[in-house]
């Protein structure tokens, strides 16, 4: 025995085997069968798909089990349609499986880089072509180009420019004001202090400004506000935002402050507001501090307080932008 | 000659005549493509994108992507008198009033789900066999930005109805795009016209879903499947397969007929259960409103490993100079994804580097036998598992009366602590294969057959296993790890020196193996 490594051999493609049908004409005149039963049944989908649509109404139920109540003018077009396609595939796997030829072929593979001659030849002729171009010599042409086509590259981004305005300041500003009403959300009524029992939550916007007739979807996204009415003793606040509740009712942006989610779910008994997508949690408690979760600052609280005739309304604005953070919050 | 082929043949040559196509024909006609069930993968795919046109455009002839306010009227009861947009209204029109509309609807969903879980499983493919070495690596970076592009094509496309699931989808997007340091609030100004949600939005979205999207996508899969053709498919390792060779099936007949009768059978599938499964029923969630949203919200599958690492960030958002940097967005939502994306887009390089091997690989890798690669494989799996389990933690919780806060410290502690250990035991199961591999080579295959011998010993009969089986299981190449000189011939310490330590440190757990067996072995033990 060499002290050489010897490697176990490759064997080789292995025999191929004739199936069934390559030997026994009566089978492959069964798979021939096979095949043009299943292409038949994918034409009685089609034909199962045109009734359905022309024939079947579009508010018939039926009971299925599992599935529940279903409409039978949908369900049928698409079991049809699926029919419909699936047998011509298993039609055709069928037919290539059974009765094409099943000799492995090798084919063989060529190296994927080109030839040295060729590579050679390539840089010649990329060099003569910039050398013919001058690109070498004529350093003017060449920087003028360079300047020409960075700057035609500015022009279609300036054109973005219309795609939005400014920020400005309109992510620090709501609808409320001092004095702003609290009305119902859906509803617009103003809502008394009495209206709330101890434990209950309301979801509430501004009042409508004069002249207009409903609230956009830019204002709620700023302005929708979550009352929440505790006892009184049960508040953890200092003196400052003691003063912005009024009966044990407290008032919060229902906007999240981490990614803008509408903070909806309220649990009584801990007194934990929730937001969904997340799962970002607030103390109503400790002004909405955030317990759990990512979010990073409590939800802004709205100071309220009633009016005149007894109804809810802001004492000021929000101290502090609603909604989701941004770079130049604090600033 | 019939008058059938007297007709085919003067086609045929009108065509040639203008195109001399008849010569690249003949040859392609009968190039050969190795067969495989894993190849079908990035097949379903393809036809998942074919369908998703289809689809596409007949929910377009309906689709009406305005955000212009309508009350709706049509037949579905519960929403009548409802103020919405005219998205939804017309999303609804295509699920209640156009005839096939809801099973359109329901196949173009389904075949976004199929199309991007094909893809990943392709992709995984692709990388647990090595098949994206030389040449290849250009393919596999075209691959990776497919996926992305499917990702955010498949957001884009379910946030088109502007019901209140799709839209909280979209006030998140929102935060993450407001969230970027400096420019962010002036990027979702620009993005949405102004405020959030704003009143064009959805048009904006609905012509980079219909139109630029799908241009770019024929664009890179037109490449990526002339590169597979030109540089001819991968094949698995076996007897008469070889680096030079490839063992299979001629295109016509065999593969126009199977992978024509493929797309029918992907289409079918994809159709019957559009057909009985129901899938964003968007009447049930009712139009979008900021001020509202649904308990249990979840995105598509594909993002709910971006919203389980959102859900599980910690909360640190440090103010510094005045300025607001929301880092419990930012990493999970940005910074994480960036990092896997580009790692993954490099990694065909990262382990040339490592392993220094610059020839052409045609024969694919069995997982078993490239322990690193797969163990790294199966821990960024596990990485994206946590996220995604996290991102139903609600779901979960509520199924299965658990506390979301004990979900959550799971994942927190799990998305750290479980991809480094889940990397230790697949390499430690890769090598115990290559063991069991070297134990059938040298000892054959246990028959479960007891012999009792003459000394009252019971011993198992042993069978060689087939030369053919003995090829496979041996055929793989073992290379010793790189060797790199932390000095240089002169004696002089290299420059670089941690670059190259940590090289050779990598080298060396890339090629950690278990000696394959050689017919010397065999020799051996036959001489015993």
């Amino acid at each position: 025995m060499s002290n050489e490594i010897e490697l176990i051999k490759d064997p080789g493609l292995p025999e191929h085997k004739l199936r069934q049908s390559d030997i026994d004409p009566k089978a492959a005149d069964r798979a021939e069968r096979q095949v043009a039963i299943l292409f038949g049944l994918s034409a009685l989908g089609t034909v199962l798909f045109i009734y359905s649509y022309l024939f079947i109404s579009t508010d018939l139920f039926v009971f299925i089990p599992f599935m529940g109540e279903q409409n039978v003018h949908q369900l049928l077009l698409g079991l049809g349609f699926a029919a419909a396609l699936l047998f011509i595939g298993l039609g055709a796997v069928h037919w290539a499986k059974t009765l094409m030829p099943d000799h492995e072929v090798i084919a063989y593979r060529h190296e994927l880089r080109s030839p040295d001659i060729d590579r050679e030849e390539f840089v010649t002729t990329a060099k003569e072509g910039a050398e013919a171009a001058g690109l070498g010599r004529r350093s003017l042409i060449k920087r003028t180009l360079g300047l020409s086509l960075g700057l035609v590259g500015l022009s279609p981004i300036l054109l973005l420019g219309d795609l939005g305005p400014l920020p400005g300041n309109a992510l620090r500003t709501t609808s409320w004001k001092a004095g702003t009403r609290l009305v119902t959300d859906p509803g617009d009524r103003p809502i008394r202090p009495e209206d709330l029992e101890v434990g209950a939550v309301a979801q509430t916007l501004p009042e409508l400004a004069p002249g207009k007739d409903h609230h956009s979807l830019n204002d709620i996204a700023k302005d929708a506000v979550l009352l929440i009415r505790l006892r009184p003793e049960e508040f953890n606040l200092d003196a400052e935002r003691l003063s912005w509740t009024y009966q044990g009712i407290i008032a919060f942006s229902k906007i999240c402050s981490h990614m803008g989610c509408a903070v909806a779910l309220y649990e009584q008994t801990t007194k934990h507001l929730l937001c969904p997508c997340h799962q970002s949690t607030f103390d109503v408690t400790r002004a909405a501090k955030v317990i759990f979760g990512p979010s990073a600052r409590p939800l802004p609280q709205l100071a309220i307080t009633v009016d005149a005739e007894g109804f809810l309304i802001a004492q000021a604005p929000f101290n502090e932008p609603v909604g989701p953070s941004f770079w130049e919050r604090s600033a | 000659m019939s008058a059938r082929e007297r007709i085919a043949g003067n086609i045929a040559s009108y065509v040639d005549d203008r195109t001399g196509a008849a010569a690249w024909m003949k040859k392609n006609l009968k190039k050969v493509f190795p067969d495989h069930w894993s190849f079908m993968l990035g097949e379903i795919a393809l036809y998942s994108f074919v369908i998703l046109l289809l689809s596409g455009t007949f929910l377009t002839f309906w689709f009406d992507p305005s955000m212009r306010e309508v009350v709706y009227e049509g037949s579905y009861v519960p929403l009548q008198g409802v103020e919405m947009s005219a998205a939804y209204a017309s999303a609804l029109e295509i699920s209640f009033e156009v005839r096939g509309g809801l099973l359109m609807r329901q196949i173009h969903h389904w075949s976004a789900l199929i199309f991007i879980a094909s893809i990943v499983v392709h992709l995984m493919r692709v990388f647990f066999t090595g098949a994206f070495r030389k040449p290849r690596e250009f393919n596999w970076i075209l691959g990776v930005g497919l996926l992305t592009l499917a990702i955010v094509e498949g957001f884009l496309g379910y946030s088109l109805p502007d019901d209140l699931l799709s839209g909280t989808g979209v006030r998140i997007a929102h935060a993450i795009i407001q969230a970027i340091p400096v420019i962010g609030t002036f990027l979702a100004f620009f993005a949405f016209g102004g405020e959030f949600p704003g009143f064009i939005f959805i048009p904006r979205v609905y012509i980079v879903h219909v139109l630029i999207l799908p241009g770019i996508f024929l664009a890179l899969i037109t490449v990526h499947l002339m590169l597979v053709w030109y540089q001819k498919h991968t094949q698995y390792p076996g007897p008469g397969r070889t680096e030079k060779n490839v063992v299979g099936y001629s295109l016509m007949p065999i593969y126009m007929a199977k992978a024509g009768g493929f797309f029918f059978i992907v289409f079918g599938i994809t159709a019957l259960l559009g057909a009985v499964a129901s899938i964003n029923p968007l009447w049930l969630y009712g139009p979008y409103t900021p001020g509202q949203v649904t308990a249990g919200s979840q995105p598509d599958w594909y993002m709910g490993w971006l919203d389980g690492l959102v859900r599980m960030a910690p909360p640190l958002e440090p103010v510094i100079f005045g300025y607001t940097l929301s880092l419990n967005i930012l990493i999970p939502g940005l910074i994480i994804p960036g990092i896997i994306f580009t790692g993954m887009a490099l990694y065909p390089f990262i382990e040339q580097w490592i392993t220094g091997d610059k020839r052409e690989h045609h024969i694919l890798d069995r997982p078993r036998n490239a322990p690193n690669r797969t163990a790294l494989g199966v821990m960024s799996l596990t990485f994206m598992l946590v996220a995604l389990i996290n991102g139903g933690n609600d779901l979960i919780a509520t199924n299965f009366d658990l506390s979301i806060n004990q979900i959550m410290w799971f994942s927190r502690i799990g998305i750290i602590v479980l991809p480094p250990l889940a990397f230790i035991i697949t390499k430690r199961l890769c090598l115990s294969l290559q063991r069991a591999d070297r134990e059938l080579v040298l000892h054959g295959r246990e028959t479960g057959r007891l012999v009792m011998m003459p000394s009252g010993e019971f011993v198992e009969v042993h069978e060689p296993i087939s030369p053919e089986k003995a090829w496979l299981l041996t055929q793989h190449e073992q290379n010793a790890p790189l060797e790199l000189a932390d000095l240089d011939q002169r004696g002089v310490r290299r420059p670089g020196l941690i670059k190259s330590k940590l090289r050779k440190r990598f080298a060396v757990a890339h090629a950690e193996q278990v000696a394959k067996p050689t017919l010397n072995d065999v020799h051996e033990l036959e001489g015993h």
